[in-house]
């Protein structure tokens, strides 16, 4: 999918790290729809997995990602390293999914 | 006419929502079993054995009780104690992310997953809906060829 190196880890395993160019971050806000919101309910009674809520999840961190690697290239870095993800809820029925990592050059 | 709704919605809660925890739970030892090639760790260094490289992996899940169980722990919080049916949710949340983790590593032919951390969330207005998020994430390596391989 793309060029860079994403890790959650503080290097990239077996490589030098050059230069170090910032902070780089990705966030996006997300709200339920009804339609989904409706089929959850009725999921709530007999429980198990939402699928409609991990997918709209899914995609929403997925995108977050993207807004990240797109600021890390601008800047020219190859990898973005100590990778976090963080979740909060704005109201009810809104979610925020932040995203958030340093982007480094490695040989 | 409103009570015995309420009645039938705990009887198919109790009853559906037990045959499907347990099928979940059939079907997680079944796909652990299956992954069990990949070592997950949540060290942050990686020993020199393993490749140069990696690529961030992750599973996630949004999982919800039944309506009996709301009741059960409505009642239940009356008193304190030991919530059950939550550790059960928690657990299931948890590990189905992890899996799912896995199949994304196993997939790359990954050989081990590092730095695995947990986020959590809940989902829906509490208490009356009760799903939460789970998101596993973490960094898949490979190993050097032939170095300790596991047999």
């Amino acid at each position: 999918m793309n060029d860079i190196i994403l890790t959650n880890l503080e290097t990239v395993p077996g490589r030098n790290m050059t230069q170090h160019l910032g902070l780089v971050q990705g966030n996006t806000v997300r709200a339920k729809h009804v339609g989904r919101d409706i089929m959850a309910g009725l999921k709530n009674i007999v429980g198990g997995e939402l699928r409609g809520y991990t997918e709209l999840l899914d995609d929403a961190r997925k995108e977050a990602m993207n807004r990240m690697i797109e600021q890390a290239r601008e800047r020219g870095a190859n990898a973005v390293i100590n990778i976090r993800f963080s979740t909060s809820s704005v109201t009810a029925g809104a979610s925020e999914l932040y995203c958030y990592g340093t982007a480094v050059l490695v040989e | 006419m409103g009570f015995w709704l309420f009645i039938i919605l705990l009887a198919v809660g109790y009853f559906i929502g037990k045959a499907k925890e347990q099928a979940h739970f059939k079907r997680l030892r079944v796909d652990e079993a299956a992954l069990s090639h990949i070592v997950e760790s949540n060290l942050k260094t990686v020993p020199e054995y393993y490749q140069s490289g990696g690529a961030l992996v992750s599973g996630n899940v949004v999982v919800a009780v039944d309506y009996f169980k709301v009741f059960a722990s409505t009642l239940k919080m009356i008193f304190g104690g030991k919530l059950r049916s939550y550790e059960t949710l928690m657990e299931r949340a948890r590990r189905e992310a992890l899996v799912r983790l896995k199949k994304q590593a196993d997939a790359m032919g990954a050989d081990a997953v590092f730095n695995v951390r947990f986020e959590f969330s809940a989902i829906g207005q509490q208490p009356k809906m009760g799903g939460v998020e789970l998101l596993a994430y973490g960094t898949a390596v490979k190993r050097f060829e032939g170095f300790g391989k596991r047999a």
